[in-house]
């Protein structure tokens, strides 16, 4: 494992040109081998890093998950049972609907507010858009554990403001943290982190869009509100689609905002998000063969629909 | 639509600055709130906590008593909780940034054997979820026996395929193959071409790809909740909720919320800090990965 270490030595050595020098000449003697060694040299820390820590860990939970292991027989071959127990397991497969009802709601959801602040950001230049761009980005530096523990804190009875809103028009205290209601207060905790970093990457996208295109629109008496809809947005699609892909992937692992706010809600059980149950299985339950075939799924079904959306966009920006 | 015909003969073409405006005002404020609680509320001694109104100050100021009782309790342990966190992501930061720029250089400007393999793959890389990854390392390292150390944080934290990717097309847009070749030509060295004429021209991408992964490091809670069990080792994600879930256990015994939320200020305050200094830099390397 200490063999990716190496990659750090050159910044830790400080003056890293200068320890090599005498190295490389020697290579280029030989020409064309020498170039691509020197490419492969440049490669080979990074290529080590993702064999110990990618490549390996996935082959490893692959294997883990054709075994099951008990306390009378050890561990022995099950085959494909762990997989068909994962599929038939309700608290899984309620967790992933669970995630996947949220994610329908939520991604649109925050990508539109984002999309709408990248769009404000890009009409106004003011000290004012200065200041949103900064405080709408604060959110992403802060560890979604704290913002989970911040909501929690305002959500709360005891501790926030809003749960005692409706009390002032006679109603009953807000419950944030059960019913249907739950979902909602997770989603905007992770609304609130992400928002800022996506209008960001939007922002960034439009500003790379060339002012003729608007030019040509307002000329041929395009309202601002027709510019940004029918010329801006279709010109940033596939800054959009980035945004999205990596959204869904973030969905799909969903676990911090739960596993904390857990403490507030007993309602999240368990297997409440699919990676919640992985964590669980392992540290819980120590059934590590079913945490590393539910680890697996996971990652595998994560990467089956982000390449899927990949696929269906490119498709899509290339047909018009 | 009507304020924007008339906005439109005032000034040819630019939208009503109002409505954007709007726009925001309502957006800032919702950024803000939770930030301006956790500011405020640090400031309130435990009682206070419970009894002040949420978004305004408390009877007394109690923002450097906290502090004080903050790296007090437990022997100083958020102290030490600061400087793990610190040393995890500042280590992989590193780290991963060197791998990155060499590997998206390497992929950007040399030709070799299963390059083409490579860059294919590493587009799936960034797409398989971290969290997947870490139970699995989890039941390796533990093997190795280096569950419970500093490395078990470190080591997996050095894998970033955005970092690569993102390197990789900043090379490709903004380093011209003359100039390498010009400087091959005087017989300069690769690495030395490397650190003196690449990393220069791509400091953007090197200095976004380190910010990027330090603030994932410094926010990360799956992975050190895993490999650590030695409260020590700790970064301040866990040790936090080590501390809230005390508070909310034996609530009146101990007074812990005022620390829990003084800490949780603390700790946000040097990323906010870093990154407001650094927006220069690293707005245009978030675009230059959105742009493919």
């Amino acid at each position: 494992m200490t063999r990716a270490l190496p990659g750090t030595a050159p910044k830790a050595g400080g003056a890293p040109g200068r320890r090599t020098v005498e190295r490389v000449p020697r290579r280029r003697s030989r020409g064309v081998t020498a170039h691509s060694l020197a490419g492969m040299l440049f490669v080979l820390p990074f290529f080590l890093v993702v064999v110990a820590f990618l490549v390996v860990p996935l082959g490893f939970a692959l294997y883990l998950s054709f075994f099951t292991k008990s306390l009378v027989l050890g561990s022995r071959f099950s085959g494909l049972d762990g997989y068909l127990r994962a599929f038939t397991d309700p608290l899984l497969l309620d967790g992933f609907l669970r995630v996947l009802l949220f994610g329908v709601v939520q991604i649109p959801v925050m990508l539109g507010i984002a999309l709408a602040g990248a769009l404000a950001l890009d009409a106004i230049t003011t000290r004012f858009a200065m200041l949103y761009r900064l405080f709408a980005f604060m959110p992403y530096a802060v560890p979604a554990v704290i913002g989970a523990l911040m909501w929690g804190f305002l959500y709360s009875r005891t501790f926030g403001p809003f749960s005692g809103v409706t009390s002032l028009f006679g109603g009953d205290p807000v419950d944030f943290f059960s019913g249907p209601l739950l979902l909602v207060s997770l989603g905007n905790v992770v609304t609130w982190a992400w928002t800022g970093y996506n209008t960001i990457v939007m922002h960034s996208a439009l500003q790379g869009v060339p002012r003729e295109m608007y030019e040509a629109a307002v000329i041929d008496g395009a309202s601002p509100v027709q510019i940004a809809l029918r010329v801006k947005v279709p010109a940033i699609r596939q800054a959009i689609s980035l945004a999205a892909i990596f959204t869904v992937i973030g969905t799909m692992q969903f676990f911090t905002e739960p596993q904390i706010m857990a403490r507030f809600a007993p309602q999240i059980s368990a297997g409440y998000t699919p990676n919640l149950y992985a964590y669980n299985q392992a540290f819980a339950y120590s059934n590590f063969n079913y945490s590393a075939t539910i680890s697996f799924t996971l990652g595998f079904v994560v990467f089956v629909v982000a390449y899927a959306f990949v696929f269906v966009s490119r498709r899509r920006g290339a047909r018009s | 639509m009507t304020a924007a015909v008339r906005v439109r003969s005032r000034r040819f073409g630019e939208p009503n600055p109002r409505v954007p405006h709007v726009v925001m005002a309502a957006g800032m404020l919702y950024f803000l709130v939770p930030l301006l609680w956790v500011l405020i509320a640090a400031t309130k001694s435990q009682p206070d906590l419970l009894s002040s109104p949420a978004l305004w100050f408390g009877r007394g100021f109690a923002l450097f008593d906290n502090i004080g009782q903050l790296f007090r309790e437990d022997d100083g342990i958020y102290g030490r909780w600061l400087v793990n966190t610190a040393l995890y992501s500042g280590a992989s930061a590193v780290g991963a940034t060197v791998l990155a720029a060499f590997a998206g250089y390497g992929l950007a400007r040399f030709s070799f054997w299963g390059k083409r393999f490579f860059e294919t793959a590493l587009l799936g890389m960034i797409m398989v979820p971290a969290t997947a990854l870490v139970l699995p390392t989890y039941l390796i390292l533990s093997r190795l026996g280096i569950v419970n150390t500093v490395w078990a944080v470190i080591l997996p934290s050095l894998l970033s395929p955005f970092g690569a990717y993102l390197v990789r097309v900043y090379v490709t847009e903004s380093v011209p193959v003359e100039l390498i070749d010009a400087a091959r030509v005087d017989r300069a060295s690769e690495l030395r071409i490397f650190w003196q004429i690449v990393v220069p021209m791509i400091r953007p991408a090197i200095v976004t790809v380190f910010l990027f992964t330090l603030v994932a490091t410094w926010n990360n809670y799956f992975l050190p909740l895993v490999m650590l069990s030695d409260a020590d080792l700790y970064p301040l994600t866990v040790g936090l909720t080590t501390w809230f879930n005390t508070a909310q256990q034996e609530a009146g015994t101990r007074v812990l919320f005022n620390l829990v939320v003084t800490g949780a200020l603390l700790a946000i305050v040097p990323l906010v800090i870093a990154f407001v200094l650094l927006q220069r830099f690293w707005r245009g390397g978030v675009g230059a990965g959105a742009l493919k």
